[in-house]
């Protein structure tokens, strides 16, 4: 089996006093070696909370309820805190979205490089910081020696996130989850980001989960596609398929809103309505408030299907047999 | 830096000249103390002449003009009732109130910073409600309420402490304090814990808002990410993003632990600098209490001084923000 990572039916709750919040409802999907899954959806769609999971750092009122999280064929869900300890960051990295929050401000650069090493190899001081100062070298930092010795805020947010990304990197890891890392810079260092990952996830065989809400981002990057809605995955399939031929309404009003090429001079479209509130989903569809296709039907509960080969939508009505809006 | 400690040090110098106007003018409208000096019977003349002797003849602002100058010049006048320079005699006292102020210090931080990191690790527990619940307990009870009842309780009913003085000093390694013994430490206990519940109280609420709110942070989710151990998450990353806050406000409690003393060390009859202070307002001992206020104000900048310094070694941002002014 060529799977690196394979997530069936994952739920993942939040007790929280208001009620339960089904961040992640029934997720399911995998990522080959070397492969790059685009994880889509608006913000609340529960992106960030399947890539905690992944990592088993939701925490309490949050728990995984049920499903499966099998990495490399072994399940995690279940395994004490410290094998998840031995996993991290060592075998599944993550990089977050807000760079100038995810280093600690008050330590060094190689404080948080070291312990990253010797959390998981028992080496000595001289031979991690070496290892730092490859992996800065590796993302591009230029002078990595003086730059090891400075603090988080002598950084621009671009550089602060290739020392995160140079954490992730550090004991080569099978798999990284990347939340919206780029979300928060500029253009420019956004576009050398995403060309340098995808450079160092095809030379090393790591698998990469990119989440984000910007189909765009993906559409370059992904070899397969994830759109989900409200703890739901709505759609999944190769990213062509997907971006090409989309069959749910949320995928399609989601292409609509993106900027391209062939639509210039169009007015960009929007998906009508709002996301809505996790708390009190309807039964059956939760898109349904919003989607100009809705019908009687759609207020069942629904399953994923198979449309076409490959490629998955949770949906009545699905835009089978059309070209895209 | 320099620039900033020089700075620093002015405005210092300031406060304390206000602060000896403030103190001179204060203590010089509390009653005569000749009155009180003087036999009954004393003639007009032998008061007249005592008055000359003591300089208390002269204009308020020549007064004021003579005492700054000696205060210049470490004399901060000779106490009416020792005969002896005041500086002297309350630099006698001062090693008692130190050790005082020092030991609930003590206290403060062994109990207060690992009981609010309980309670701030586990507020939802039994346990870390009852620290939340103990500390408002020592928020607001009456110190001299606490101090007799200590003294009830340990003292009369028990007979585990002596409630009252301070064991003799001795010295060792350059050091004279009294609790080289078993016996000073005995005689140190109820005094110190009565003067350190308030503290313990304030630094228990201080760690806990710090360690829910660091708990939130990016970086911590960032640094479990890395596979680092609960401990040095906690330990390390949050530890030192807290005790920020936490050094600077025990500093300045450090200060008020000092002025605080007075009810403590009255109560419990310990010989240091507050129980002497009182008793020198009771006979009128202006210069007593001159050189008592303006050492407490003296103490109370430097220390605030030296938390600043120690501010910008703990928070590398505020060194940075230095080297730029
Ligand atoms: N600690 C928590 N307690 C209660 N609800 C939570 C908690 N954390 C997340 N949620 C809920 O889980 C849902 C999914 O959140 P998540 O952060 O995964 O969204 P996201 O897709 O990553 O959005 P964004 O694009 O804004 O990052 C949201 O509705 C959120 O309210
Ligand atoms: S199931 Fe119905 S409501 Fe939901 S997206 Fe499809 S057509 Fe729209
Ligand atoms: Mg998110």
């Amino acid at each position: 089996m060529t799977e690196t990572l394979v997530v069936e039916r994952l739920q993942t709750h939040f007790f929280t006093k208001a009620g339960v919040v089904k961040a992640v409802d029934d997720v399911s999907f995998s990522v080959g070696r070397g492969k790059v899954l685009g994880l889509v959806g608006e913000s609340g769609s529960g992106k960030s909370v399947t890539g905690f999971s992944i990592l088993g750092l939701v925490d309490p009122p949050g728990r995984v309820v049920s499903g499966a999280i099998r990495f490399k064929g072994e399940n995690l869900v279940g395994r004490s805190e410290d094998d998840w300890r031995r996993l991290r960051g060592a075998r599944i990295a993550m990089i977050f979205q807000d760079p100038m929050m995810t280093l600690n401000p008050v330590l060094r650069i190689d404080t948080q490089m070291i312990e990253a090493v010797q959390a998981h190899e028992p080496v000595s001081k001289d031979v991690a910081r070496q290892r730092a100062r490859d992996a800065l070298g590796q993302v591009g930092i230029p002078s990595p020696d003086e730059r090891l010795r400075s603090y988080p805020h002598q950084f621009s947010g671009g550089m602060r996130q290739r020392v995160a990304i140079a954490i992730a990197l550090l004991h080569k890891p099978d798999l990284i989850v990347a939340d919206e890392p780029t979300t928060a810079l500029d253009v420019t260092i956004q576009g050398q980001i995403l060309a340098e990952v995808q450079t160092l996830a095809r030379t090393t065989g790591t698998s990469l989960i990119w989440i984000t809400h910007d189909l765009s981002v993906v559409a370059g990057l992904a070899d397969d596609i994830c759109v989900m809605y409200a703890g739901k995955v709505v759609e999944q399939g190769t990213v062509d398929a997907v971006l090409d031929h989309p069959l749910h309404p949320y995928t399609n009003g989601l292409l609509g809103s993106v900027p391209s090429r062939n639509k210039r001079g169009q007015p960009l479209q929007q998906i009508p309505g709002m996301t809505p509130s996790v708390l009190k989903l309807p039964p059956g569809c939760a898109f349904q408030a919003r989607c100009a296709r809705v019908s009687a039907a759609c207020a069942e509960p629904i399953a994923m299907q198979e449309f076409r080969p490959e490629q998955f939508a949770r949906c009545i009505h699905p835009h089978r047999d059309e070209v895209p809006a | 830096m320099t620039v900033y400690l020089i700075r620093r040090l002015m405005q210092a110098m300031l406060v304390l000249a206000v602060m000896s106007v403030l103190v001179f003018l204060g203590v010089f409208a509390i009653g005569d103390p000749i009155e009180i000096l003087i036999a009954a019977d004393a003639t007009q003349r032998e008061k007249e002449e005592a008055r000359i002797a003591l300089g208390l003849d002269r204009p308020l602002i020549e007064q004021y003009w003579v005492f700054v100058q000696n205060a210049l010049q470490g004399d901060l006048g000779r106490s009416f009732v020792f005969n002896m320079s005041a500086l002297q005699v309350i630099l006698q006292r001062f090693p008692a109130t130190f050790e005082l102020a020092m030991v609930a210090m003590l206290w403060t931080v062994l109990f207060g910073i690992p009981l609010g990191l309980w309670a701030g690790l586990k507020p939802d527990s039994f346990s870390g409600k009852s620290i939340m619940a103990g500390s408002i307990l020592g928020f607001s009870l009456p110190s001299f309420w606490v101090g007799l009842m200590l003294i009830m309780t340990f003292a009369v009913v028990l007979g585990w402490l002596p409630s009252t003085g301070r064991a003799e000093p001795e010295t060792h390694f350059g050091i004279t304090s009294s609790l080289w013994t078993a016996k000073g430490w005995s005689h140190v206990m109820l005094p110190s814990i009565n003067l350190a519940l308030g503290q313990i109280a304030l630094v228990i609420r201080l760690t806990r808002a710090g360690v829910r709110e660091a708990m939130l942070m990016d970086y911590v989710k960032f640094a479990r990410a890395k596979g680092l151990s609960q401990r040095r998450v906690i330990g390390v990353h949050v530890m030192k993003n807290i005790m920020i806050p936490i050094v600077t406000v025990l500093g300045l409690e450090l200060g008020s632990l000092i002025a605080f003393a007075v009810v403590t060390e009255s109560i419990f009859a310990w010989p240091g600098m507050g129980k002497l202070i009182i008793d020198s307002i009771n006979l009128l001992d202006r210069p007593i209490v001159v050189a008592y206020l303006l050492m407490t104000v003296f103490l109370v900048i430097f220390i605030n001084f030296a938390v600043d310094v120690l501010y910008s070694v703990l928070d590398p941002r505020v060194r940075l923000k230095d080297a730029g002014a």
